[in-house]
């Protein structure tokens, strides 16, 4: 046991990851720090928001849906193909997921994270805001605690949780995650719109605090890669792009230009009508997927949510509250464990990789291991959705000529513009990432 | 197009009087790719007269300019605790 020892487990960083391993912690007895570097969680928090798999926090807080910050239940999904001027979607609606413990429900993080972290507090954690963790401590070869950026700022405890989001510099001063490339990580900007709940019932054709969330892929970020968002919220819209940090500075344009442009198309300018900004926000997003993920784990230490990079990224997919909320309950797990056996070496903490490899979080990232790459393919983010618009548009044409048959005006659409060889290649591409 | 400054003024900072993030512009002097002024979500860096200019006031801490340059020119740190953005509304 290390001197000096205050804390059962120290956990940095009150997002979706850190408060639910505090919080899982706590209930099981643990004396627990949660550190925080904004003046309250959340401060520093930027996500769409769309919170999947709500079911996962219901375990230690059941039915929290009726009393936490929770804005509209999703029971639509659209993804929408956006040429220059034109769109294609697919619109899907389930009363499925109007039931409880519901598939997702959109939520706007100060907020949310505000409140999670006063339940991880409310069950025993000691909630210490405004305060910057440094570095990790060491005893002999294993992390024994952290050091506060405050006089006297040493905190020791056997177990350290680094949940510190995406640059996760605790991650690197241990020695787990290396450089970040620019190719592996996108910028998310966003801004949250003021419009009546009313009006957005009407707009989006929802019913009481039903939801809707689109993604849009193609001429939604210029030829930058990447993909835009449109969420409902119960009085405002949240609105944003992710893009590539690699791409957005090969074709030297700025985020927020490219936010403007988006929110000028022809098939979101009359979402957004009227609304009036009231803020605007960004944050990065590490979306390398399988092949960036960092060593999760040493002697004291484990890694959680986006600090390992655990971001589920494939286009019509944006995914990391869920994978934060699971990584953060799997090490509160593996932290229980360590304690009940009093060893915390590197092998007692590997079972923190192991139980992940039996949950979503990492079968889902291997699985779908192909789909970044995928998504960098130039054509799939900007011709195709193009190509499709204007085969879309030729075949709804009506001018008063004779018809062609659909598979020819598809195909005159197609021709001259992508070599069938291409085409395959790609849609063999396309297939092994996401479908097969 | 909305000026970033009329986005930046919805948003609350709490302004520390010391820099959290600095830039080495000697090692801007010959970058041709200037990462920085494009990938800025918040368009804090400038080139006026072949000269980086960078304030760090209306910084969102989002780690995307050292991320994205090449040069190693920046030195990036977060503001004390507390000190800062505080996003409210997003
Ligand atoms: C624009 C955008 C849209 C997104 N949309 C979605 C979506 O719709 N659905 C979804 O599931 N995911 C979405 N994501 C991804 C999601 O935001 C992240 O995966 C999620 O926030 C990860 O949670 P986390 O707890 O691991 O990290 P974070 O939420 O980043 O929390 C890390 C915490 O650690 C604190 N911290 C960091 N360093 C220190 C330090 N040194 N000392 C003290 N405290 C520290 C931070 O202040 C922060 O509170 C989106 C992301 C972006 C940017």
């Amino acid at each position: 046991m290390t001197t000096g020892q205050q804390f059962d487990a120290i956990v940095v960083g009150a997002g979706p990851a850190g408060s639910s391993a505090a919080l899982a912690m706590a209930r099981a007895g643990l004396r627990v720090a949660l550190i925080e570097r904004g003046e309250y969680a959340g401060a520093k928090n930027v996500s769409g928001a769309a919170l999947y798999a709500p079911g996962l926090l219901a375990e230690l807080l059941p039915n929290y849906w009726e009393e936490a910050p929770v804005e509209r239940f999703l029971t639509r999904r659209v993804i929408s193909l956006l040429g220059q001027e034109s769109a294609l979607s697919i619109d899907f609606r389930t009363d499925h997921f109007a039931q409880p413990p519901y598939n997702g429900f959109t939520i706007l993080r100060p907020k949310f994270d505000r409140w999670l972290a006063d339940k991880a507090q409310q069950a025993g954690a000691s909630l210490i805001t405004s305060t910057v963790v440094d570095d990790v401590l060491y005893e002999r070869d294993q992390v024994a605690g952290v050091l506060c950026r405050r006089e006297q700022g040493e905190l020791y405890a056997p177990v350290v949780i680094a949940a510190d989001g995406a640059n996760s510099f605790l991650a690197k001063k241990a020695g787990l995650q290396g450089e970040f490339k620019a190719g592996e990580m996108t910028l998310g900007i966003k801004e949250v719109l003021r419009l009546d709940a009313h009006t957005i019932e009407e707009r989006f054709n929802l019913t009481n605090d039903q939801g809707v969330a689109t993604e849009y892929v193609g001429f939604a970020t210029g030829n930058v890669k990447g993909g835009a968002f449109l969420y409902t919220n119960r009085d405002t819209l949240s609105i944003g792009l992710v893009t590539q940090i690699a791409s957005l500075a090969q074709q030297r344009v700025k985020p927020y230009e490219l936010l403007d442009r988006f929110k000028q198309h022809p098939a979101v300018a009359p979402l957004v009508r009227d609304s009036v900004p009231i803020e605007y926000s960004a944050h990065m997003i590490p979306e390398g997927g399988w092949a960036m993920l960092p060593k999760l784990s040493r002697g004291g230490l484990l890694v959680v949510g986006d600090a390992a990079g655990f971001v589920f990224a494939a286009g019509i997919f944006l995914e990391g509250m869920n994978f934060a909320i699971a990584s953060g309950l799997a090490a509160a797990a593996t932290a229980q464990e360590a304690h009940s056996q009093g060893d915390f070496s590197t092998a007692s903490m590997a079972r923190y990789r192991q139980q992940l490899e039996k949950s979503f979080v990492l079968q889902d990232l291997k699985r779908f291991r192909r789909a970044p790459a995928f998504l960098n393919n130039e054509r799939l983010l900007h011709m195709y959705p193009e190509l499709l618009c204007q085969a879309a548009e030729n075949v709804f044409r009506s001018d008063g000529r004779p018809r062609r048959k659909l598979g020819r005006t598809i195909y005159s659409t197609m021709r001259g513009k992508v070599a069938l060889r291409t085409l395959l290649r790609d849609g063999w591409q396309a297939a092994r990432a996401l479908f097969f | 197009m909305q000026p970033i400054e009329e986005r930046l003024e919805l948003v609350r900072f709490k302004v520390d009087k010391t820099p959290h993030i600095r830039v080495n512009s000697e090692a801007c002097k010959d970058c041709d790719t200037t990462a920085c002024v494009y990938v800025c979500p918040a368009g804090l860096f400038e080139l006026l007269g072949g000269e980086m200019h960078f304030s760090y006031e209306h910084c969102f801490e989002c780690g995307t300019c050292y991320v994205a340059c090449d040069r190693k020119a920046i030195e990036w740190n977060y503001p004390r605790g507390g000190w800062g953005v505080s996003f409210r509304a997003s």
